[in-house]
């Protein structure tokens, strides 16, 4: 018993390990506003909803964006390097927290916490936005690829608009 | 300095009525939009005047019990529904000492109970007890003639039109149908149009701007191609659709409202060369978020209604929302974005609702930079040397397909000067 149990945690910790750096190049990725990059992380069907945690707890599934499918992502990041108008900005989004809850066949359940951190031009830095990550995570070639990303943020009154994916 | 006289700006300290407002109207003065005074005259002249004011949806108080935190202005109010289904505003603020005493964004009460002494209000914002009112062992307690009746929560009164609940401090408002008036009541009834609704969930933003500029923005139908490359790049919009933009008689309410043609709109060559970045061959990855399945009664496929003061509702394609502004001083507002669809959508239309709502919303690609151009104008008007802004496209009486125009925003300010008797 002690063993398997041992074994179950080291596996778990193991697959923690990977998606902590795993999430630690996403931040990287999106903190220097590659968008294209950032579409990399997810296999072909995935899905990826913002959402605020008001909306999520009341059950109601209005999403502030709401991707199915890497197609939408991809259409978003073209949107946001092509179209969209918008201040300049540094952007600093911190991963931590990570936690592998449970590995179900190929797909590992798991959860982090995160905080985006914008700085405008002549403004202090402030906090954009906090939340949390609920993931499903899956191996590819090798690879792990985001199957299911939601985001939960308890930042529910956003300071004007959220212009990068978290 | 050469070209204005913005040098020679009024710091008189003036208030009210000595303000003099420009008197070509497609100059617009500075000082409505950041000027505290002006502000405290809004709230008396506008908000608590006479007007109704948009508070919410009655899918979001769809049972007996239920209740939500809104605002008529920027006074805080709750919104229930009693045990009867009649719907009620009332101050959210204890008539004792003050307290704020509903917290959560909805929910579900039999009553109110203020946390601070426990007085208790009723749906209808009645009070109903006061914890000792007659003190302990005869000592103490509430004076013998203090008359609960007296002390309820003030109330607002309730009108609703197509699931669509507003308020109003005056005693005798017309009905919402005089209010809006015939041009802009009929598309108000083309989208609230009796179906019942389905709240999908509510986006919430501070906008470090003036309310009024958000309402001019969504009078403005000269930036929607100009700002917002997403739809002509999209084929969502483009300056040769279909379009009118009709307003109310009094000027203070308006509509933009749009027809997509099926397929991709032809812009001309001269057209895309005013367009910054227009591109020619752009599709979605994804085209479902634009897909349409046509659900109102009417010719528009786009209808942007502003009902004066602080309602914005939105009918896009398939994406149905309000906006509720919350002025919080003149600098700055809070948005309330209530979207929905219809009770008897199923579960393909919902998603497809939630696709689509990708494009508004505080990181929408329209909604992003609204949001952006309304905060940099606040800066622009609260920083700068006092100027007069200019409203100088289109003419008064050009014919309301006109879209390369500013009409509309002219004509609120022509209702705003005179309510506010500036
Ligand atoms: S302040 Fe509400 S009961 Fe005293
Ligand atoms: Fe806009």
């Amino acid at each position: 018993m002690a063993t398997m149990l041992d074994s179950k945690s080291a596996v778990l910790r193991d697959a923690r390990l990977g998606i902590e750096e795993f999430n630690y190049a996403y931040a990287e990725t999106l903190d220097a506003m590659d968008v294209d990059g950032w579409v990399e992380y997810f296999t072909e069907d995935a899905f990826y909803h913002v959402i605020a945690r008001d909306n999520a707890e009341s059950g109601l599934p209005l999403g502030l964006i709401y991707c199915e499918g890497k197609a939408m992502m991809r259409d978003r990041a073209y949107a946001l390097l092509n179209t969209e108008m918008f201040a300049p900005r540094y952007l600093h989004l911190s991963i931590t927290n990570t936690r592998a809850l449970a590995i179900d066949g190929d797909e590992i359940r798991a959860s982090a916490n995160y905080t985006l951190i914008e700085t405008l031009v002549e403004e202090t830095s402030r906090i954009q936005q906090v939340g949390k990550y609920r993931d499903v995570f899956v191996r590819e070639g090798g690879r792990l690829l985001l199957k299911e990303r939601i985001c939960i943020y308890d930042s529910v009154m956003i300071d004007n608009c959220l212009v990068f994916p978290v | 300095m050469d070209g204005d006289n913005r040098l020679i700006a009024k710091v008189d300290g003036h208030t009210g009525t000595d303000r003099g407002w420009p008197a070509d109207e497609t100059r617009i003065p500075d000082w409505i939009y950041t000027d505290q005074d002006v502000y405290e005259r809004e709230i008396e002249k506008i908000f608590l005047g006479r007007h109704w004011n948009y508070v919410g949806l009655e899918c979001e108080v769809p049972e007996p019990g239920n209740y939500i935190r809104s605002y008529v202005g920027p006074y805080p109010v709750v919104v229930t529904r009693n045990m009867d289904g009649e719907l009620h505003v009332f101050e959210n603020r204890c008539a004792h000492r003050g307290v704020e005493f509903c917290r959560e964004y909805r929910g579900s009460a039999n009553s109110f109970i203020c946390p601070y002494h426990n007085w208790t209000y009723d749906l209808k914002g009645d009070l109903t007890a006061i914890p000792f009112r007659r003190g302990i062992k005869g000592k103490g307690g509430a004076p013998r003639d203090f008359d609960m009746a007296e002390f309820g929560l003030r109330r607002f009164h309730v009108a609703t039109r197509g699931g669509v609940i507003f308020a109003t401090a005056c005693d005798d408002m017309e009905s919402i149908e005089d209010y809006l008036g015939p041009e802009i009541c009929a598309e108000f009834d083309a989208t609230f149009d009796g179906t019942e609704f389905r709240l999908l969930g509510v986006h919430r933003n501070i906008l470090p701007s003036n309310w009024k500029l958000y309402q001019e923005n969504l009078k403005d139908p000269y930036h929607a191609t100009l700002l917002h490359t997403y739809l002509t790049t999209f084929g969502l919009f483009v300056s040769s659709n279909e379009s009118n933009i009709p307003t109310d008689k009094l000027g203070r309410h308006g509509g933009l409202l749009s027809r997509r043609s099926n397929g991709r709109p032809d812009v001309p060559e001269e057209d895309q060369a005013s367009m910054q970045a227009f591109k020619k061959t752009m599709e979605l990855n994804d085209p479902r978020v634009l897909a349409f399945f046509p659900e109102a009664d009417s010719k528009w496929s786009g209808a942007v209604l502003t009902i004066f003061p602080t309602l914005t509702a939105l009918r896009q394609t398939n994406i149905l929302n309000t906006r509720l502004l919350v002025p919080r001083g003149p600098n700055e507002f809070m948005m309330l974005w209530t979207v929905f669809g219809r009770a008897d959508d199923d579960e393909e239309m919902t998603r497809h609702r939630l696709r689509q709502n990708n494009i508004f919303g505080p990181a929408g690609f329209l909604g992003i930079e609204d949001n952006e151009a309304l905060k940099f104008l606040q800066d622009g008007v609260r920083k700068a040397m006092p100027r007069e802004g200019l409203a100088v496209l289109g003419e008064d009486n050009e014919p309301t397909e006109t879209i390369i125009t500013e009409r509309a925003i002219r004509g609120m300010y022509r209702y705003y000067r005179d309510v506010m008797e500036f």
